[in-house]
């Protein structure tokens, strides 16, 4: 039974590979900058709603979804802007899916929570904490049952371990041998409540021996890490049907959601401060220049040119048009059925 | 023609869907291995093989999910729940997954997906195992909510919401497994959302759905030894509603009496009575009556059980209230 | 809570009330739906009472003023309760009116405050078919939305159907039994067919013609008069004979009258009819107006279903109602609703003269005294002493043609002067 110690991932296993490194770098920097955008855009009240930023976290989402082949799945969390863009969805449509216009990756009817896009399989982003897991499961056993080699990636945060779903979810991929890799986002915070304060076993990885299932831990602030950790799980899954716990261990620099505090009660700005020490694209930026992959006036000229693409996504979501009231009635149900004619009713 | 009962009728619909499109799979508790906790899925197994025919553990809110995860990549689950009353688990599957996905995601993801199982009161089964959901489940735009009253019906309806893209909750009867109807031999589908007249009169006209179907044949053959005629329509499908037939009947009797199994308040016959009011309001005789359980959790007891179930008597009441009789 | 008191409206056409007399002082504790107060309506004078309980606090106006319709009068409340507000809300009478009696938003609500009432009486809310429950309105007239629709495809008046659904709600059936019923014109003696209060005849064209014509002639109701001299004898032997048997058989010539013309009068519906303008309803029910002289001026309080009567209710209906209108205690139920009516100066020596018809009615039948008439034998030998009386009925011809009236009177006629036909 394959368990790995967090210092296990070796980080000796950092790419030398300095293209793949900056497409790493253009990844997190746009999903960053992005984020950026949305913070101001919510504040200026173009986005509504709910809105979870991804900041801090970008790692997780890249160096996962960098080793996925096109016909894989990803499903989500509610916390779901920087695996949409990392997956691929422009940022032009996923600013509009937040604008609620029609351009947007669900043309306005999802919004911040819900993106989605089918041709990339991105199955959403989902709004209740540890719903979508049994759904991530029953797309392992899609894969299965049809004999395909694909993988889904199930992402969640940590406070999803301690519900039913995940738990009857688990159980049942360890039980049929889903491929499935189950990446938890242990960002340390289910809302304000600490992993400490919600979990009775805190290296939460550990949950997977419940299902016999293989789990590993590892450092999602270090790109490389998350990949490597990653790489292995993907590679179960694909080649033996073997789900994966994997346990990525980063940190949320915002809020729960644009209307909570960064910090206050429950986490204190010196916690705060200490963990932004170790930004995601602050570590693989140090790394690039040490190897001597990345001048400054590349990452200036980087940087503006993603600056360029967000504002470029926030115009064009600007002009986008609003959905057509008659889209109101749209896509509650379709009238087809299986042989692809009008349905019966 | 052969007269086969609602279980076999269940179980030859599942055949033959399976056997037409192998995307179809059956899953749920006890299902494959036990042959079906009400043998509905009797022999399947071995005419299919373990991965079409899937026994789960008993995590509803799980395998109602996975049965959505399925859907959402192309295959068509038929989820069975040993009963309605334990889907409960799995409201938010059914809730926030089949019936919101396809909506959420701007009409990428349909979810063509059944959940199925008996539905309602069974004898002395107490409080929690003898509810019925068609109210609850109807609720929800997004998906379909089927209550077949028949063997003919359930046939012809499960295999509708087999090949339908959209999630279908059908509600099947504990009490109906053992009737017995004429079905033909040859293939058949009941399209969704057409109500039947069960019986044809012109005094009365009794509105209802699924297991009360049979009810409301049995008060009909009642009353017609009395000369009173009722137009007994079967809604069979309760979301969505066939209107027009509700329409029909009343223009016709100028009077309604509207039967479900289920509680009263914002039960299925506070729709029916709406529809009625405001389609056929200058056809009303009389105010509509709905007969329906009592406003209690279902009691043990034989007595005080079949005193808070909708029955012959107490429809019988209904229709001659609204006759004036 | 404090409980308002209003002018309510106590007769249908009342706009304006005269406090007559408190009953209650202030202090005195009052139960809801005593009374309070004595107020003259237009007709006569009604008691106040008490829309609830308490202390009757403040009485804001005095005896003999008047107030409109809606005015608070008074308040009551419990006997610690703040009613310094109130009381100073009754200087803007403007906003004193009563929710209960918005005439134009809440005719159900008349029993609380009976909304005043400008349209003739359609329905006879004492005489509902099946009693409306209580706190219901007899002027609402309940019928299912089928009935409506098919009463209005036929052609019928929801307000002459009789209702045999609950609480007097018409129903299908009443319509369709209303519908299949026979004219009730042909109707034979006092049967009415359709089995309702009153028939509906729409206008031919001969009679629009004939009442637009004569109208043009002589001003808007076209009266014309038909007069009659009535043999008395056997009346009068009959009344003697019930005196003889005790006081508790006593009647009178007027109630011996009464008695005929309402039995004629459920003989010939086209006379105890009502002009409608745009039809002619022909009552099936008879309800004798009979008109008294009080101090204060005419009123004409009803017998109602006097044909249905025996002659004693008549003569002890018409003797109370006559000596409660001269005290101005009649209930403005009691002098509405009349079919027909009658004027009787006998009393005062008039032999013979012309009364004015009561609008709607069609026709009006004047009495005048009895008086001996010295008659020859049929052989011309011999000479008797007859007691006769003279009628003259006014009609109004857009209703009633001269043939018509006269058949009236012959039946009346043949009543009176045959008494005992009326046992029959």
């Amino acid at each position: 039974m394959a368990k790995k110690k967090p210092d296990a991932a070796p980080a000796a296993a950092k790419q030398s590979d300095a293209d793949l490194n900056r497409e790493l770098l253009h990844s997190m920097l746009l999903q960053r900058r992005f984020e950026e955008r949305c913070a101001e855009a919510y504040a200026l009240g173009k986005i509504g709603g709910f809105c979870h930023l991804y900041i801090g976290q970008e790692a997780v989402s890249t160096g996962s979804l960098s080793l996925l082949r096109a016909d894989d799945y990803i499903i989500t969390t509610y916390r779901d802007h920087g695996q949409a863009l990392a997956r691929g969805i422009t940022p032009r449509a996923v600013m509009s899916e937040l604008f609620g216009r029609v351009d947007g990756c669900a043309h306005g009817k999802g919004g911040s929570m819900h993106m989605f896009d089918k041709s990339l399989g991105f199955l959403g982003g989902h709004g209740i904490v540890g719903a979508h897991v049994p759904l991530g499961t029953g797309v392992g056993f899609a894969i299965k049952y049809r004999g395909g080699d694909q993988v889904c990636l199930c992402f969640m945060g940590e406070s999803v371990v301690n519900t039913g779903a995940f738990h009857e979810a688990l159980n049942m991929a360890g039980l049929w041998k889903l491929p499935v890799v189950y990446v938890i986002e242990n960002n340390r915070y289910g809302m304000g409540t600490s992993l400490e304060r919600a979990s009775a076993i805190h290296d939460i990885y550990e949950r997977g021996a419940a299902y016999n299932m293989p789990r590993a831990q590892c450092d999602g602030q270090d790109v490389f890490a998350v990949r490597a950790a990653m790489q292995e799980a993907i590679d179960r899954a694909r080649t033996e049907s073997t789900p994966t716990l994997l346990e990525v261990r980063t940190y949320r620099f915002m809020g729960h959601s644009m209307s909570d505090a960064v910090s206050g009660t429950y986490r204190s700005k010196a916690e705060l401060d200490e963990n932004m020490k170790r930004d995601p694209i602050a570590l693989l930026r140090m790394h690039m220049h040490e190897q001597k992959q990345l001048t400054d006036e590349e990452i200036q000229k980087m940087d503006e040119e993603i600056k360029a693409v967000c504002q470029d996504a926030w115009d064009f979501a600007d002009a986008s048009p609003e959905p057509p009231l008659e889209a109101l009635f749209e896509n509650v149900l379709v009238d087809t059925t299986s042989e692809g004619l009008g349905s019966s009713v | 023609m052969a007269i086969i009962t609602y279980r076999d009728a269940l179980n030859r619909a599942l055949r033959e869907e399976m056997l037409r499109d192998d995307r179809v799979f059956l899953m749920g508790e006890e299902v494959a291995v036990y042959q079906g906790a009400y043998k509905v899925s009797k022999g399947l197994l071995q005419e299919f093989g373990e991965m079409r025919v899937v026994d789960t553990p008993i995590t509803e809110l799980g395998f109602a999910g996975v049965g959505v995860g399925a859907a959402m990549v192309g295959l068509r689950p038929i989820i069975e729940f040993m009963t309605w009353n334990f889907a409960v688990l799995a409201l938010d599957q059914v809730l926030n997954a089949s019936a919101k996905l396809l909506y959420m995601s701007g009409g990428q993801f349909n979810i063509p997906i059944v959940f199925r199982g008996p539905n309602g009161a069974a004898l002395q089964l107490s409080a929690q195992h003898s509810q019925s959901f068609e109210s609850w489940l109807a609720h929800i735009p997004g998906i379909k909510v089927v209550t077949p009253g028949t063997p003919y019906d359930a046939l012809g309806l499960l295999k509708s919401a087999i090949r339908d893209d959209n999630p279908v909750c059908f509600l099947e009867g504990e009490m109906l497994y053992n009737t017995k109807g004429e079905v033909p031999d040859e293939e058949f589908i009941v399209p969704i959302g057409k109500a039947d007249l069960k019986r044809e009169g012109s005094d009365c006209s009794i509105i209802t759905s699924g297991k009360m179907a049979l009810l409301a044949m049995q008060v009909a053959d009642q009353l017609a030894k009395e000369n009173i005629h009722i137009d007994v329509v079967d809604l069979r499908t309760v979301r969505p509603m066939d209107i027009d037939a509700i329409k029909t009947s009343v223009d016709k009797t100028n009077r309604a009496v509207v039967l479900e199994e289920g509680w009263e308040l914002a039960g299925i016959g506070a729709q029916v009575v709406d529809y009625i009011q405001r389609e056929c309001f200058d056809s009303l005789d009389a105010p509509v009556v709905r007969v329906h359980q009592a406003d209690v959790p279902m009691p043990y007891a034989k007595n005080l059980e079949r005193a808070a179930k909708p029955d012959v008597a107490k429809t019988i009441a209904a229709v001659k209230k609204v006759m004036y009789l | 809570m404090a409980t308002k008191v209003f002018m309510e409206a106590l007769s249908p056409t009342m706009e304006e009330g005269r406090l007559v007399k408190w009953i209650k002082n202030e202090g005195d504790a009052v139960k809801s739906g005593e009374p309070i107060a004595e107020v003259e309506t237009d007709k006569a004078i009604m008691e106040l009472v008490a829309r609830g309980d308490g202390v009757l606090r403040k009485r804001l106006i005095g005896e003999g003023d008047s107030r409109p319709v809606g005015t608070l009068v008074g308040v009551i409340a419990t006997a610690d309760e703040n009613i310094d507000a109130l009381v100073a809300s009754a200087g803007a009478p403007a906003e004193s009116t009563p929710p209960a009696a918005a005439p134009a938003k809440a005719p159900e609500s008349a029993p609380a405050a009976p909304a005043p009432q400008t349209q003739p009486q359609s329905v006879q809310p004492t005489l509902a078919p099946t009693p409306a429950p209580s706190g219901d309105s007899g002027s609402v007239v309940r019928s299912s939305p089928l009935a409506r629709r098919l009463a209005s495809d036929k052609g019928l008046d929801l307000a002459h159907v009789r209702g045999s659904g609950p609480g007097g709600r018409i129903i299908k059936r009443d319509i369709e039994s209303a519908s299949a019923a026979p004219s009730a014109g042909a109707a034979p003696m006092r049967a009415p067919a359709s089995g309702n209060d009153f028939d509906d005849i729409p206008l031919t064209q001969i009679r629009k013609t004939i009442a637009k014509r004569l109208s043009e002639s002589i001003g808007p109701i076209p009266t014309f008069y038909l007069t009659a001299e009535f043999d008395l004898t056997r009346a009068t032997e009959m009344r003697a004979a019930m005196v003889e048997m005790g006081d508790e058989f006593k009647v009178s010539i007027n109630d011996i009258l009464m008695k005929a013309v309402a039995t004629a009068l459920a003989q010939h519906p086209e006379v105890n009819s009502h002009w409608l303008g745009d039809r002619i309803r022909q009552h099936n029910r008879v309800h004798l107006g009979m008109a008294v002289a009080t101090p204060d001026g005419l009123i004409v309080p009803v017998i109602f279903d006097a044909d249905r009567k025996r002659m004693s209710e008549i003569s002890r209906e018409a003797k109370e109602l006559a000596k409660r209108a001269r005290e101005r205690k009649l209930k403005p139920e009691e002098y509405t609703g009349s079919t027909f009516s009658i004027s009787n100066l006998g009393m005062f020596g008039i032999d013979q003269f012309t009364a004015i018809i009561n609008p709607p009615e069609v026709a009006i039948l004047a009495i005048g005294a009895s008086t001996d008439v010295v008659v020859p034998d049929a052989d011309g030998e011999d000479i008797s002493i007859q007691k006769r009386i003279r009628v003259t009925m006014s009609c109004d011809h857009r209703a009633v043609d001269g043939a018509v009236g006269a058949a009236f009177l012959q039946t009346l006629r043949r009543l009176i002067e045959n008494p005992l036909m009326l046992v029959f």
